[in-house]
């Protein structure tokens, strides 16, 4: 029997998940997630967590207890900081100690400090620490995880073509073909940049499945995950002192991005109620929208009350704006 | 120029000095439901409670006439780091004209420092005479936390309500309007006995409560609903966990080192600095189990992640250190009376504990 390892299907598992469960397989484990995000699992966790935490917090609870029996070991990185410059959001920072102290009965929790801002080298190092659980041979995994990076890289060229995480994993996992954006592009009018963290637009369930409503509502839909690493520091300079967490950084700088080009007609800022650091970024974006013209912007919160008609109605309201607005131009 | 800057509890007192010392005029007021509302009318809606007081301070100030800001700014994971910059815009788009300078720590730029000092005090003064300046208003500083640690262990003891209350600010008078560093010495002397002449009941043993949270909503009275008075006359004796001078020494002059008992403390529970005063908070939670105390109160602002983190630790660490806690998060919406009903809820659960602990001794 092969070790379990478990990955809660929320947070950095719509970022980091490919990589992960290639280097687990590779070195012979098998990787559980929980279950989709669901009412059940949302309500579980808000049953746990403090009240005061935001939804993701909330939803990572729930995730780890429709887990706990699944797995052998869970798999919970204390995500520091992986450029060397910004750091996590607070609450990755503390994550495994917030679940550790909180839920009983886990399996044991695998939490490897992940903070490149000591060198290079430190990544090695965390590799083979993780590595270590299953094999004691350094070649074993540092040629496991070669071969992970590589399926990563394949799942980020995904993201860029306009994949959402779950569709590229889809893709990877050989469950669903490739899609084709660029031949439909001719045939959506409309363009909308959809800003948010990886764990809140792309889990289907929490945005409500927005990306793919906006599809089919006849909208070219792009994201943060569509640009390259040179397009975003390429704004830096408008921003006086860049955002220190790593998503918020990289959803600003999006948003200017897509404000200098002009191409798209409108941006929704998709957050979550209470996030802390994106009372900031959306004040960020909604004066950067203010002084283009012809983009509007639209901020949707959503929580663990929140209901799908009432976002869809917002979202169509939007859309509908949006037509009318190029109509009359 | 006329200089306007966060006021947070008695430190209010040493930058009034030095702005004044340095030839300015200094407007800024103590924070009310006035400087809250303007706050909260003017910052995004989730922006923290810090954030919206801040904000509207500074509208108070620039309604009167100022035209330099002075604040802090830091480098994160809090994001109070981001707040100077976010303010400016907002006040900008008001419609407001003025300078705001950030100090950010001495560690990330020494330039950037020394040239906002440079920028506050003028080309006048020399750096020696600035370096004495400091020097001697930091004294004040220090003499001005001494004395509040005092009041609060001066308080729970009283017998005649408010006395306390009273000879604190009596003596943070006394300390303020002291010129050179022997009379601050004095000041500081003239204040401590002051406190300690006021009629005390000195066989009361009162119940031990440790203050832990957020930086701003612990040192500003205002903020926290003057919790320490509140408890004091409870006859409850307090014990914050930061003081400014404690804080200042941490992050702009002596970060260099960090070597920490608070931080070892948090290790088994928290081993990770996630920002604010997180980590502190779980640390000291356990410092204060140790040296016998009755319980712990939480203070932080709504939505405050680093406090949010700490607050589902701290469960764990109450049950282990058998140390009750009660945390209480403050947005614009809180109100005194829900607050106070809660600290005496939380008291006379406190009582009761002791009580029992005793029987079980007897």
């Amino acid at each position: 029997m092969s070790v379990k390892i478990g990955i809660p299907k929320t947070l950095s598992y719509y970022v980091y998940y490919p990589l992960w469960k290639k280097f687990f397989t590779e070195l012979g484990a098998e990787v559980v997630v929980s279950d989709n995000t669901s009412r059940p699992i949302i309500d579980a966790g808000v049953k746990e967590t403090v009240n005061d935490a935001c939804v993701p917090i909330k939803l990572f609870h729930g995730h780890s207890l429709d887990l706990k029996d699944k797995a052998d070991y869970f798999f919970i990185p204390r995500l520091v900081s992986v450029d060397g410059e910004h750091i996590y959001c607070p609450k990755f920072l503390g994550l495994p100690d917030m679940v550790k102290n909180t839920l009983k009965d886990l399996p044991e929790i695998l939490a490897p400090r992940i903070d490149l801002r000591k060198g290079k080298l430190e990544l090695i190092k965390v590799v083979y620490k993780i590595g270590s659980v299953l094999t004691k041979n350094p070649l074993k995994i540092y040629s496991a995880f070669k071969k992970a990076k590589a399926y990563f890289k394949r799942f980020n060229s995904l993201l860029s073509e306009g994949h959402t995480a779950v569709e590229a994993i889809d893709v990877l996992e050989g469950n669903e073909e490739r899609k084709d954006f660029d031949s439909q592009e001719q045939e959506r009018d409309l363009k909308i940049a959809v800003l948010g963290y990886p764990y809140i637009i792309y889990d289907p369930y929490v945005s409500v499945n927005m990306i793919q409503k906006l599809r089919d509502l006849n909208v070219e839909v792009v994201t943060a995950d569509m640009l390259t690493d040179e397009e975003l520091t390429a704004q830096s300079h408008k921003l006086f002192k860049e955002p220190f967490w790593t998503f918020s950084d990289q959803v600003v700088k999006a948003g200017y991005h897509y404000y200098q080009e002009g191409e798209i007609d409108g941006l929704i800022h998709v957050t979550a109620f209470g996030c802390g650091p994106d009372f900031m970024v959306g004040k960020l974006l909604n004066l950067g929208a203010e002084v283009e013209d012809d983009i509007s912007f639209i901020t949707l919160t959503i929580d663990e009350h929140t209901g799908e008609a009432g976002i869809v109605t917002r979202l169509e309201a939007f859309i509908d704006m949006l037509r009318l607005r190029r109509k009359r131009a | 120029m006329k200089i306007t800057f966060p006021y947070m509890g008695t430190s209010n007192i040493v930058f009034k000095s030095i702005m004044e010392q340095l030839g300015h005029e200094v407007v800024v007021h103590k924070p009310s439901d006035r400087t809250l509302d303007l706050g909260t009318e003017y910052s995004p809606e989730f922006a923290c409670i810090p954030f919206k007081i801040l904000l509207g301070t500074f509208i108070e100030g620039l309604q009167d006439g100022a035209d330099l800001i002075v604040t802090s700014g830091g480098k994160g994971p809090c994001r109070a780091g981001h707040y100077g910059q976010i303010q400016t815009d907002i006040l900008e788009g008001l419609g407001y004209e003025f300078d705001m300078v950030i100090f950010e720590a001495i560690t990330d730029s020494f330039k950037d420092f020394f040239g906002n000092i440079r920028k506050i005090a003028g080309p006048g003064p020399s750096w020696w005479s600035i370096f004495k300046l400091i020097k001697k208003e930091w004294n004040r500083l220090k003499a001005l936390d001494d004395i509040e640690r005092l009041s609060h262990k001066v308080r729970p003891r009283e017998l005649e309500r408010r006395a306390t209350t009273k000879a604190f600010e009596e003596a943070q008078e006394i300390i303020a309007a002291a010129e050179t560093e022997e009379e601050i010495e004095k000041a500081k002397e003239k204040g401590i006995e002051l406190l300690k002449s006021v009629p005390q009941n000195e066989d009361y043993e009162p119940l031990k409560i440790g203050i832990i949270g957020e930086i701003y909503v612990v040192l500003e009275p205002f903020a926290n609903f003057e919790l320490e008075e509140t408890l004091g006359e409870m006859g409850v004796e307090v014990d914050r966990s930061i003081y400014l001078t404690g804080w200042t020494k941490e992050h702009s002059f002596f970060s260099l080192h960090s070597e920490d008992k608070v931080e070892k403390a948090a290790e088994p529970y928290l081993d990770q600095l996630i920002g604010g005063h997180g980590q502190e908070s779980v640390g000291n939670t356990v410092l204060y189990a140790e040296n016998g105390f009755d319980g712990v109160i939480q203070l932080a602002p709504f939505t405050c992640i680093p406090e949010i983190v700490a607050k589902s630790i701290l469960p764990k660490v109450s049950r282990d250190k058998d140390i009750p806690f009660l945390t209480i998060f403050i947005d614009e919406k809180t109100g005194k009376a829900g607050v106070s009903t809660r600290l005496e809820a939380f008291v006379d659960l406190l009582i009761q504990k002791r009580d029992k602990a005793r029987e079980k001794i007897s």
